[in-house]
């Protein structure tokens, strides 16, 4: 992450490294099967060997991912400029969207593959219809919530609707945007290895579950490895796209934390 | 700062006033406007029914205690409130902002917090024609040159790319009277433009401010506390009573321009300060009678 300090850098490195060595203590100390829980040194030896047998799921994971997302962001920011825009559609389609963002999503995994097959395609869907609330819901909120003064700065030269959000209901919603995207990407991957999991035969998701099946425990955990590491590395790539555009908003350097 | 270079100025705007004046056709015209915020139990009377000629190229300070409609006024005629009752015109249309160019500087300096000062002030060149079609071709040379040169005017030389968080709020008030004069607006809406400033700084705006008026003649609606400030800058000035307001008084104010800082403590213009000043007492205590 991009402004974080030397010294907070070094904790959180500090502390990744003691957990995972806590990890392999514990499960020396306690004699722990690795049939239960296999030590690190046992996942990353698994992940090493097993690398490229595990890449094109990686590869296929992360297009599913990318192209749910990239198909939630433009929806979500389509729907969320028009709820935005008005505030009548905002008072009616508020409620809706929240009844539809609480649905939780396994549910409606077998419906896409009721519908699609299993494979991909419900793999991006799942993906797109997990991202995309919290996106639709922040442009929605940021819009939504833009002070009338700074309209009133460019109603006041005549300006049209649409220069008015252009010039100020985007810029002041970008905020809000890459925040809900941090969320989003994050959703997108849970979402798509949701659905690999119960119905695909290829990607991360779908190892884990053979794997597990088979009793690989070491390669579950190497899935899982996979995973969190493709989790925080969406996340940060978003992260420091984020600190670059709406620096403004954080008064500069201050903190991209998060 | 600034200083004034009184004869030549003055001269040639005395020339154009004296071809101009007879039939200066009328740019804002107010008719039994008022307005009223809310509705029902909530409703607060703003402004009472106020009628109110501004012809081309005048000089209107309106004065008179807080709260009783100024920045309303000066939000009618730009066309962000709409009159509740009565006619507002200006520049021969109902919609203000389409008609003419206007500058307006609001009351609080809003700045786009995503933009430096500099992108800040060009923003009318962004929006409005004729500059508007040239914006991308000229921000990077003419158009951010005369940015610099109205920053430099006002004391905020170096402060161009800084971000308005970054501006203390006297600095932010003049960044906010660039932004209303970069596009050579034809009519200014001055919404206390030197609240935030100290006396010196005040008085060489002043002075900038009525240097620019002699110079292009826009229509200038300024508010102002300050009655030296009206008695300085105004050819006329329009007293208001406690909300909800009306004009309480409007007269003329014929001292000579260029007009200096010291003759502001002459004997002539303090009597105007005093008759003023009486004026809004009366308001202050005595609320408008005509009920809105
Ligand atoms: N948007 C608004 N909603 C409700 N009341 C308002 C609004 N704007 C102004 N007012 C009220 O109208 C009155 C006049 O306001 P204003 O024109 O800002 O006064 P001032 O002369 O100090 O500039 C004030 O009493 C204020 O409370
Ligand atoms: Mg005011």
């Amino acid at each position: 992450m991009p402004f974080l300090d030397i010294r907070q850098k070094a904790w959180s490195a500090g502390l990744i490294v003691l957990f995972f060595v806590g990890w392999e203590l514990f499960c020396l100390v306690t004699g722990m099967s690795d049939l239960i829980l296999p030590r690190p040194s046992q996942v990353f030896a698994t992940l090493f060997a097993k690398f490229w047998i595990l890449w094109p799921h990686i590869i296929q994971t992360l297009l599913t991912t990318m192209l749910g997302f990239v198909l939630g962001v433009v929806l979500g920011v389509v729907l969320g400029a028009i709820i935005g825009v008005s505030k009548v559609a905002y008072d009616t389609c508020y409620p809706l969207l929240v009844g539809f963002s609480s649905i939780p999503k396994v549910a409606v995994v077998p419906i896409f593959v009721l519908w699609f097959g299993s494979g991909t395609v419900p793999a991006v869907l799942t993906a797109l219809s997990i991202c995309f609330f919290p996106i639709v819901v922040n442009i929605a909120t940021g819009l939504a919530t833009t002070e009338p003064e700074l309209e009133d700065v460019l109603k006041a030269l005549g300006a049209s609707k649409l220069d008015i959000l252009w010039n100020v209901g985007l810029p002041r919603t970008m905020p809000f945007f890459f925040a809900s995207l941090k969320v989003a990407v994050s959703y997108a991957f849970v979402g798509a290895v949701l659905s690999e999991t119960v119905a695909s035969n290829r990607g991360i998701g779908n190892v884990m579950m053979t794997a597990s099946s088979n009793f690989d425990v070491p390669l579950v955990f190497a899935g899982l490895f996979v995973l969190a590491f493709l989790g925080v590395a969406l996340y940060v790539a978003f992260s420091l796209i984020e600190g670059r555009v709406t620096g403004w908003a954080t008064r500069k350097n201050d903190l991209v934390t998060t | 700062m600034t200083r004034m270079q009184p004869n030549a100025a003055f001269r040639q705007d005395g020339d154009t006033v004296a071809a101009v004046a007879p039939a200066a056709p009328i740019a804002i015209e107010l008719s039994k406007a008022s307005v009223t915020f809310g509705r029902g139990e909530k409703a607060v009377p703003a402004l009472s029914e106020t009628t109110l000629r501004i012809p081309d190229g005048e000089f209107v300070a309106l004065v008179g205690p807080s709260g009783c409609g100024k920045s309303t006024i000066l939000r009618l005629v730009s066309g962000l409130v709409r009159p509740t009752s009565g006619v507002v015109i200006v520049g021969g249309r109902e919609v203000a902002a389409k008609a003419l160019r206007i500058g307006m500087a609001f009351q609080n300096p809003t700045m786009l917090p995503w933009m430096t000062i500099e992108q800040n002030i060009m923003l009318p060149l962004k929006i409005v024609e004729p500059f508007r079609s040239q914006f991308r071709k000229l921000k990077r040379t003419v158009f951010r040159d005369k940015a610099h040169a109205l920053l430099e005017q006002v004391g905020l030389k170096g402060f161009a790319s800084r971000y308005p968080w970054q501006l203390s709020g006297g600095m932010l008030q003049r960044a906010n009277l660039c932004r209303a004069l970069i596009h050579e607006p034809r009519m200014m809406l001055l919404d206390e433009p030197f609240g935030a400033l100290d006396q010196f700084t005040r008085e060489e705006l002043w002075s900038i401010l009525q240097q620019l008026w002699m110079t292009h003649k826009p229509t200038v609606l300024l508010v102002t506390h300050d009655l030296r400030e009206a008695g300085f800058l105004a050819s006329r000035i329009c007293v208001m009573s406690a909300r909800p307001g009306r004009i309480l008084d409007d007269s003329e104010v014929s001292f000579a321009r260029p007009r200096t800082i010291e003759m502001t403590f002459e004997p002539d213009f303090v009597a105007l300060n005093q008759r003023l000043r009486e004026f809004i007492v009366n308001a202050r205590t005595a609320p408008a009678v005509g009920k809105a």
